[in-house]
């Protein structure tokens, strides 16, 4: 590791420490409802949505509405989603589409994938936006669930700190509430100025077509337009991470410079970083925040050093062609293989410890071509659960979950009923966790078997063409198989779903699996070389966001309502502090067993396998 | 279902809120930074268009210095001709023991024609490099010369590999090696603060500076 890359590390992690508390602060005033300085501004346009959008404002949910009501508006929106990308053809004015794609780019299967992946905060893409949707689709179809999954993320959070906050109640507050309000007074002002800040960076705010240039030796060169910057700050903001081009934040539109480069790594962590001291704050001991600040920051430290570590020390298998590994003043060194110069190795294994700790997905270097090693701190930062801050209230939420396991087993070891922020935690709470745990490990592991197993038929209407014909081949609908890559001539079945892969052996294993851990971890990023537009892999892939998302929400929406309903528990000199060292030591313990007893088999079968080869200069595959 | 009225009512707000009414806030704010907002586009004392500061784009002629190697579609940085469309951005996905990245795939069909699915690897690349720039067998190559970047259109190279062809360079040119290391300088983009980055050569607005200093 360079002096450099651990400055880079260390600075980021001193700003984020900078923004946690100011954040924290805003953010608990909004969502108890109290006055901010944006109320004289936002407060009538606050209640004239509540107004248009029939919201009782006053109503105080149980659980089971609140979890109604997040599912009915992640449904009403992924079918909303669902249906305007099958009909973007027709929203052509405007300049909405100057390139003219139809709902013909978005097969039923791809546009339920993709609708599925932005209402659950994921934003896995299996297809080349910039070849694929429409500027319309990208704002109204697909960007509006980085804002409506950011709040209700959010909301849940909250939801789940009230559970603690509140005695011997029925409620756990109002969704459509939080959701607005998040969005009003956190969103929109952090979107507004970040989104300015990114057009004068170089990020482009456009409805032009495509353009076509002339380049200095004569060629003609396309180069992309549309309105990114307005996505480009939301899909950071709101840790959604779905891009409006292809290379995501590599692509030098997304993601022009290094001051760019880092408002969006810090914006992916400022509203989960924020959201510890929200709970500190609110549950009256801010060290409780912190505590839980503490756990998430050490695990992102670790990750992020041995990430920049693994990728500095570079490829062997490279360095024996006389590449140089060694870093210089004037040279990145290191594996370069898929990541952009300007970011080099510092500031790309930062960006991709932070875009996996959070369950943002957004990339600004290829994580399919890093190390071994490299690419398991990613991949293990997703099967975490997306914990280390995670995604915008997700992460809050799902480390709750762990600090009540982490209760449970400390109880267990002194023998007293577990206790935590005043409550007791009784078998039911237990049971919850235990279940989320297992559903995620179940999704993850059970599609990564599946898909490392399964061989398809060629489709019926199979037919074979001489020469001559070819011609008729290509016009034949693409063939019903379940592994045939979509919107492609017949001769793209691929059979096996092995096949898809990009690479061979382990790495091609690490695809698959990294595949599942992030569409089950709503995280979105991929090892990209994995070829996922095809109706296994699309709907697999859907369904484990789906499992992802809402059988983790409705679990801990429930343990919110059965805390909520409990009495406050007096301290007594044999309560376990949960501020403290030890807690912290801990949780991070409890998260870190919990995985790799669960992973490690399949990560073995993965990255560690393919570090030994690369080591040994076992020959390439 | 007390609560589906909701759902759908503010759906539609944010469907109308944050997909129409936010998009075109940022864009009025951008009318008034319209070089940026318009992807930094570059014209040439005509008025056409040559290219973006942040699009790299191809290089092959000895007097112009080189991008990174690009993996977008088969004519790479999103040039095109009739059979070749526009693919968007892209990069390798191989993985550090694919035989692909490394050692590339060299066949021949059936007519003696090379094969569409042929492919340098960083071996083929690094010989290349040293070929084309005068350096010996065994000469360090800076890592981002022989790799494929992230987008697949990086407009920068390292300051090393920048050097590294600018023997290259100013002798097509007839040029004086420093001027041409000087006009790397110039269009050398530091660390941000110092720490966040790596320094980095944009190597269109270096290669039109080359062009125009040639004219004067």
């Amino acid at each position: 590791m360079t002096l450099n890359g651990t400055l880079q590390i260390l600075l980021f992690f001193g700003l984020i420490l900078a923004i946690t508390k100011p954040m924290g602060l805003f953010m608990a005033k909004v969502f108890e409802g109290e006055r901010t300085f944006l109320t004289p501004v936002l407060g009538g346009f606050e209640r004239l949505t509540y107004r248009l959008c029939g919201i009782d404002e006053k109503e105080d949910m149980k659980w089971t509405s609140y979890a109604i009501s997040v599912l009915l508006f992640s449904l009403v929106g992924a079918l909303l989603t669902y249906g305007l990308l099958r009909a973007q053809g027709m929203f052509n004015m405007f300049g909405w589409n100057p390139q003219g794609f139809s709902g013909k780019d978005m097969g039923p299967d791809l546009a339920a994938n993709t609708a599925t992946s932005f209402a659950t905060n994921t934003n896995w893409q299996a297809y080349t936006p910039e070849t694929t949707v429409s500027y319309f689709s990208n704002m109204v179809s697909l960007a509006i669930h980085n804002w409506m999954s950011a709040a209700t993320g959010m909301a849940i959070a909250v939801a789940m700190i009230r559970g603690f906050t509140r005695r011997s109640a029925k409620g756990i507050g109002n969704f459509w509430v939080d959701t607005v309000r998040g969005t009003l007074y956190v969103l929109l002002p952090l979107c507004l100025i970040g989104g300015t800040v990114f057009i004068a960076g170089g990020v482009p705010q456009n409805f032009l077509p495509y353009q076509i240039v002339t380049t200095l030796e004569g060629a003609k060169q396309t180069i992309a337009q549309g309105p990114v910057a307005s996505q480009e700050i939301i899909k950071m903001l709101g840790t959604n991470g779905g891009g409006f081009f292809n290379a995501n934040s590599a692509h030098p539109f997304e993601n022009p410079s290094n001051f760019i480069n880092l408002l969006q790594i810090l914006a992916i962590f400022a509203i989960p970083a924020g959201l510890t001291y929200t709970f500190g704050k609110l549950v009256g001991n801010t060290r409780q925040g912190w505590a839980i600040f503490g756990a998430m920051s050490s695990m992102f430290l670790v990750g992020a050093i041995v990430c920049n570590t693994a990728e500095q020390a570079g490829n062997p298998h490279v360095a024996k062609l006389g590449v140089a590994t060694q870093a210089t003043a004037t040279q990145p060194g290191g594996n370069m293989e898929g990541k952009e110069t300007r970011f080099g190795i510092g500031a790309s294994t930062l960006f991709a410890t932070i875009t996996t700790d959070a369950s943002c997905g957004a990339v600004n270097g290829m994580h399919d071509s890093f190390t071994p090693i490299g690419g398991l701190i990613p991949m293990f930062n997703i099967l975490t659960g997306e914990v280390i801050f995670g995604g915008v209230g997700a992460g809050l939420y799902g480390m709750l979950m762990f600090a009540i396991i982490g209760v449970f087993i400390a109880g267990l070891m002194v023998g007293r009923t577990p206790e935590y922020i005043g409550k007791k935690i009784e078998k039911f709470e237990v049971q919850m966790s235990m279940l989320v745990i297992l559903i995620l490990a179940a999704s993850i592991l059970g599609f990564t078997a599946l898909s490392a197993n399964t061989t398809y038929p060629p489709g019926t209407t199979a037919q074979t063409f001489d020469d001559k014909h070819a011609a008729d081949e290509a016009k034949l609908p693409p063939l019903a198989s379940w592994n045939h890559v979509n919107g492609s001539t017949p001769s793209n079945y691929l059979g096996a779903t092995t096949n898809n892969t990009n690479n061979g052996g382990a790495h091609g294993f690490s695809e698959i699996l990294y595949m599942y851990a992030s569409t089950t971890g709503n995280n979105g990023s991929a090892f990209g070389g994995i070829t996922s537009n095809t109706p296994h892999y699309n709907v697999t892939g859907m369904l484990a966001m789906l499992i992802g998302r809402f059988l983790m929400i409705i679990p801990l929406l429930a343990i919110a309502g059965s805390l909520a309903a409990k009495k406050r528990v007096p301290e007594s000199s044999g309560t376990f502090a949960t501020d403290s060292g030890t807690f912290v030591a801990l949780l991070v313990g409890v998260v870190f067993l919990i995985n790799v007893l669960t992973f490690f088999p399949a990560l073995a079968l993965g990255p560690i396998v393919e570090h030994y080869q690369m080591s040994s200069l076992k020959a390439p595959i | 279902m007390k609560q589906l009225r909701p759902a759908i009512l503010l759906t539609l707000f944010f469907a109308v809120f944050a997909g129409i009414v936010f998009p075109y806030a940022l864009y009025a704010i951008g009318l008034t930074m319209p070089k940026q907002a318009n992807g930094s586009l570059i014209k040439n004392a005509k008025g056409e268009l040559i290219g973006s500061e942040l699009i790299a784009q191809p290089f092959s002629r000895p007097e112009y210095f080189h991008p990174r190697p690009s993996a977008t579609g088969d004519l790479g940085y999103g040039t095109f001709d009739k059979d070749h469309a526009y693919a968007g951005s892209a990069a390798t996905n191989l993985g550090p023991t694919s035989d692909k990245l490394i050692n590339g795939i060299h066949k021949k069909t059936a007519d003696g024609k090379d094969d569409p699915g042929n492919f340098d690897g960083i071996k083929d690349l690094a010989i290349a490099y040293r070929k084309e720039n005068g350096m010996g067998a065994t000469d360090l190559v800076p890592a981002d010369a022989v790799t494929r970047s992230a987008s697949g259109i990086d407009p920068h190279i390292s300051p090393e590999n920048a050097i590294l062809q600018s023997k290259r360079v100013a002798e097509a040119r007839k040029m004086p090696v420093d001027e041409v290391k000087k006009l790397i300088n110039a269009n050398t983009e530091e660390r941000f603060l110092g720490v966040f980055g790596d320094p980095a050569v944009n190597v269109l607005k270096l290669n039109i500076a080359l062009d125009q200093s040639k004219k004067q």
